[in-house]
């Protein structure tokens, strides 16, 4: 469209564009010629071979097995892998909070409406760290110690060093067998539904009932007969700290708690402006086919409203990807932390910080192009 | 605006650019003259090492290093800029040149050395402690079993939780914080039983930090001392030689006696030794590339190592440390002079 | 159907204030549970009401009085100019609060739609030299405060704004070249944009606090504040370029065709034609990207930089007051929430505005 206005002679234009690609290619030219001159200068060390040796720096808490003797590129990855669970679990709660905001601050309830718009424009408008640290200083200094913890349930404790819960221990044997008794309840439900009108002695939610029960009672007897396959392991004050069962530690808490409130109020706001996008007719064609308001949204609004709602989503998502970096301000070991931690350990900052730029590169434009390509899909499945 | 002139609008920044490249790279003692400011990496604030006052002035043993370095190349104690730097970029920071020199709070080791910094020479030596409340009752590491820690990272701390943890089968549960002060403000929450870091510096937080200090007791994490030396960039031995025996004339004027009080009067000593290390016998500044009375103005100004330990972490201090193995190697510590001719 | 329409409102007049309550809080069964659910929310947030007013310290003799009871405000009162100003000089500090009051006012200069154009642009010039010269002294018989010695809201207002301002023109060059149809130009500013975009903010603090002196020759430095203003800068263009791109989109060709039919030459026509419009289209957006780019200045607690937060965090390390952090995040996150939901509101009016001056 601008290229009327320049000039119109081609071999300008191309001559000007290789000059500029020239000066870019000079600059990185320039500033890796830096680079290098600098880190020889001062004798620092370079190079990927740190990756293989050992770490020997703890990680408080990981969802793959860590120990100090692994190396550094497990490190990176165990650093990885809390960034990813991180953002898979926030995304979902968030997710799952925003819908219902978005309903709140879209309902006809006055009262309801309100306070989902206050809670929008309190948590859109504080920065994401600051009620990082507002929540990890609640979660610090709220709860009691250890020894005074506060037990809501049996075999629950709620500390200033974060909450235990009981732990399911479930021997292998016992994870086919609930396995199995989860598919026989999809089996249950479906033989119970398709069940041909006709021959039925029951109506449909009888039917079902009678379903649930008999897969209940079955299910109780092969539990029994199998020897109770599983055990609950319950912390156990022991010493300085509670050992056993499952922990949340406080940093954890914080930073899931402040990503899901912080994006919720982001996610309610996408959804909302994707509901109010699909046009008013919609609705009015719903109430002459005499559907009730629910069904009209659940039924019709909701799903034209995902069409609208998946770009900015994704952008979203991706921004909580980026956002759990700010973990790093509450102690909770995610890449960033994994990454400051190495630079320490090994003074490599170029290479661990280059790392992990490019780890977050990958994530955001593979999301971006699986997220083009899937709303290309929807785009075309539209008439 | 025709092609070529755009053209030349591109280049030019480039073309400074690389002129600017191709200039020789200066000392850092030309630099440091030339800014007539010397800027030295500091802590995020250790009261009695490194740490403003209420009116933003920088005080502390560390401070005063940096202080003295001032004193022999600016010949004025004040014309240091401080910058608070946290552990990932204290080094980084020395490499790169944002700062003269990195006193302390950074243990000699193989791995730093190796690494793009030199050290100079060692201004404290100190045990890695835990520091713990009373009212657990542990006051040594082989009761620890199961206890938390707050680890601050970018230290060998890190490193030596996980050696102990494993040496005396404790599995120590870390956690770790990017930032010096919010470890400790964990710990004095209750996050952690312990806190883990360099033993001077756990009496500075007791005594700055705690609400009631006598309620925590500090104990060695290992056997071993770990020397605390400010460090320079690799690669200007001047630079280095010039810290080096800046902080030597402090630990030397203790060994001669010398102190702010009667610095003037030695220099009518007759002793060969003093009159050459103040420079009534010329020879040791110059040779360093500074004046002649370097050790006299640096004495003059800020005192002997003895004096400025305990002004700032000392009986007189609010950390009130005995000097340890900070003593001169003639009682009984660490601290030797080298010899100034 | 047309006496319904007629009637409806009128009815709605007549029925009782207290039984339109009951119908709206009470019409049907789903009305009735979201009203318990809305009470239960409220009722829930009484303890934090009252932990907050009704127990708080507003008062305190000394730091003692503090340790039992509800928030302590008296903590904030007593650290106000430390969260305020940070580690400048006290003696010095009616520079910072000046350069909070001059920003403010260029603000409020800058929400006036009569006064946009060059003028307001050379004012901002103008007005950030004035910032810059007030925080930094060293001419006009002001004494010189180091950078590390700023802090507070000052280093806030000064990131936030400097970032924004110096973002903008690389922004407008980056969304014309990736709107234009100079394949190498457009593939550059793909390339720089998203690249950007798809890094973390943190990321790209961590190269400038840590990395950028090694991408520079070694007698060159630029302090710390200088670059982390750098990286809110080009993170700032990035986004920025995306936002005046969607206003370039929505721009009619034929006005750039006619301007080059006159002969008006390129810049001249970006300049007096496209930007005044391209921009006018994407206010709200544009406001939004100031919006986060305020709240992102906090991010440069990460590699410690002293601004706001930074401030509040070192003042609640105090131990004189029982622990104090949440007082002090909460005061912060006001004052976010203040400058932030102004920005909003504004937004929102202008928006309004032109949505009027459409539709007339």
């Amino acid at each position: 469209m601008f290229d009327t206005l320049w000039y119109s002679r081609k071999l300008r234009v191309w001559v000007a564009q290789i000059a500029l690609m020239g000066s870019l290619a000079a600059l990185i030219w320039w500033i890796g010629g830096n680079t290098a001159q600098n880190l020889t200068e001062r004798g620092i060390r370079t190079g990927l071979d740190f990756l293989s040796r050992p770490a020997r720096f703890p990680i408080s808490e990981t969802i793959l097995h860590y120990s100090p003797e692994d190396s550094f590129l497990w490190a990176f990855i165990v650093g990885l892998a809390n960034t990813l669970w991180l953002s898979a679990l926030t995304i979902l709660l968030a997710t799952v909070l925003g819908l219902a905001l978005a309903l709140a601050r879209l309902s006809a309830h006055p009262m309801l409406s309100r306070l989902a718009a206050g809670y929008v424009t309190v948590f859109r408008n504080i920065p994401l760290i600051v009620q990082l640290l507002f929540f990890y200083g609640v979660a610090t200094s709220v709860f009691p110690p250890p020894r005074e913890a506060w037990t809501p349930l049996p075999g629950i404790y709620l500390t200033l060093r974060g909450a235990y819960a009981p732990d399911l221990f479930l021997s292998s044997s016992g994870s086919w067998l609930l396995a199995a008794i989860a598919l026989a309840l999809i089996l249950t439900l479906r033989i119970a539904w398709r069940w041909p009108t006709g021959k039925a002695l029951l109506p449909l939610p009888a039917r079902l009932c009678a379903a649930v029960a008999l897969w209940l009672g079955a299910s109780i007897a092969i539990w029994h007969l199998a020897g109770r396959p599983v055990r609950l392991e319950f912390p156990e004050l022991n010493g300085l700290n509670f050992r056993g069962g499952q922990h949340l530690s406080p940093e954890f808490c914080a930073i899931i708690l402040g990503l899901t409130l912080y994006t919720a109020a982001f996610v309610g706001e996408v959804i909302r402006g994707g509901v109010q996008a699909v046009s008013k007719g919609q609705w009015e064609g719903g109430r002459s086919l005499g559907l009730s308001e629910r069904q009209i949204m659940f039924r019709i609004i909701l799903p034209q409203a995902l069409r609208i709602i998946i770009p900015p989503m994704t952008s979203q998502y991706l921004s909580t990807v980026k956002n759990t970096t700010l973990a790093v301000a509450v102690g909770y070991p995610e890449l960033g932390l994994v990454v400051n931690t190495v630079i320490n350990q090994t003074g490599q900052a170029l290479e661990s910080i280059l790392i992990m730029l490019g780890v977050f590169l990958t994530i955001s434009l593979s999301v971006s192009a699986l997220m083009n390509w899937l709303n290309a899909r929807v785009a075309l499945v539209e008439r | 605006m025709t092609i070529t002139a755009r053209l030349a609008f591109l280049a030019l920044p480039l073309a400074t650019m690389m002129a600017a490249n191709a200039g020789h790279t200066e000392t850092t003692l030309e630099t440091v003259r030339e800014r007539d400011r010397l800027i030295c990496g500091a802590s995020q604030g250790t009261p009695g090492f490194g740490a403003p006052d209420d009116n933003g002035y920088w005080r502390g043993l560390d401070v005063e290093t940096c202080r003295a370095v001032a004193v022999a190349v600016l010949d004025d104690k004040d014309a240091v800029d401080f910058v608070p730097l946290s552990g990932q970029q204290r080094i980084p920071a020395l490499q790169t040149g944002e700062i003269d020199i990195l006193p302390r709070t950074l243990t000699w080791t193989v791995q730093r050395d190796a690494n793009g910094i030199d050290f100079t020479t060692p201004n404290y030596y100190e045990f890695t402690g835990f520091m713990m409340p009373k009212s657990l009752g542990i006051e040594k590491v082989e009761d620890m079993a199961g206890a938390t820690v707050c680890v601050q990272t970018g230290s060998t701390t890190e490193i030596v939780v996980n050696d102990v943890s494993a040496k005396h089968q404790l599995d120590l549960q870390p956690v770790v914080f990017d930032n010096t002060s919010a470890a400790r403000q964990a710990f004095f929450s209750g996050r952690c039983d312990a806190l883990i870091t360099d033993a001077g510096a756990l009496a500075s937080v007791r005594a700055s930090m705690a609400d009631r200090p006598d309620d925590y007791v500090i104990f060695p994490a290992t056997e071993y001392v770990d020397a605390l030396t400010p460090a320079v960039r690799h690669g200007d031995n001047q630079w280095a030689d010039i810290v080096r025996w800046s902080i030597q004339t402090l630990i030397a004027a203790e060994a001669f006696g010398i102190t702010q009080g009667n610095v003037d009067e030695m220099l009518n000593s007759d002793d060969p030794r003093i009159r050459r290390f103040l420079g009534t016998d010329p020879g040791n500044g110059t040779a360093l590339g500074l004046s002649d009375d370097f050790a006299y103005r640096i004495v003059k100004a800020l005192g002997n190592y003895g004096e400025v330990f305990e002004r700032n972490v000392g009986m007189g201090s609010p950390l009130k440390l005995d000097r340890g193995y900070n003593a001169l190697f003639n009682q009984g510590g660490l601290m030797f002079p080298l010899a100034f001719q | 159907m047309q006496s319904t329409v007629m009637t409806s409102p009128h009815l709605r007049r007549k029925s009782p204030l207290v039984l339109r309550i009951a119908k709206a809080f009470f019409g049907d069964l789903l009305g009735a549970c979201l009203t318990l659910l809305s009470v239960g929310i409220l009722l829930a947030l009484v303890p934090a009401f009252k932990w907050a007013f009704i127990d708080a310290h507003w008062y305190v003799a000394t730091p003692q009085g503090c340790f039992s009871g509800g928030a302590c405000w008296a903590f904030i009162g007593s650290k106000l100019r430390l969260i305020l100003f940070g580690l400048y000089p006290p003696e010095e500090q009616w520079r910072a609060a000046l350069v909070v009051g001059v920003i403010l006012i260029m603000v409020l200069l800058t929400a006036w739609p009569r006064l946009w154009g060059a003028r307001l642009l050379a004012l901002w010039a103008v007005g950030i030299a004035l910032m810059l010269v007030l925080m930094a002294g060293g001419i006009a018989g002001l004494p010189p405060v180091p950078t590390s010695k700023w802090g507070g809201l000052p280093v806030t207002l000064l990131l936030a704004t400097l970032s924004l301002g110096m973002a903008f023109p690389f922004a407008v060059i980056l969304a014309l070249a990736r709107r234009g149809s100079l394949p190498i130009a457009r593939a550059i500013a793909i390339f720089l944009i998203e690249i950007v975009r798809g890094l973390p903010l943190v990321g790209l603090l961590f190269v400038a606090a840590i990395l950028l002196p090694l991408f520079l020759p070694a007698d060159w430095t630029i302090d710390k504040l200088g670059r982390t203003l750098a990286a809110l800068t080009i993170f700032a263009a990035a986004y920025l370029a995306e936002v005046v791109r969607g206003g370039l989109q929505g721009l009619p060709s034929g006005q750039i065709e006619a301007a080059q039919a006159l002969g008006i030459p390129y810049w001249k026509t970006v300049w007096h034609i496209v930007l005044p419009q391209a921009i006018q289209k994407v206010i709200p957006p544009l406001t939004n990207t100031a919006i986060v780019m305020v709240k992102n200045t906090s991010l440069v607690l990460i590699v410690g930089v002293f601004d706001m937060l930074s401030a509040a965090r070192s003042a609640a390390t105090d131990p004189a007051w029982p622990a104090p952090s949440k007082e002090a995040y909460l005061f912060v996150a006001a004052i976010y929430l203040v400058i932030c939901y102004g920005i909003s509101l504004y937004s929102r009016h202008l928006e309004a505005g032109i949505n009027a001056r459409n539709r007339s």
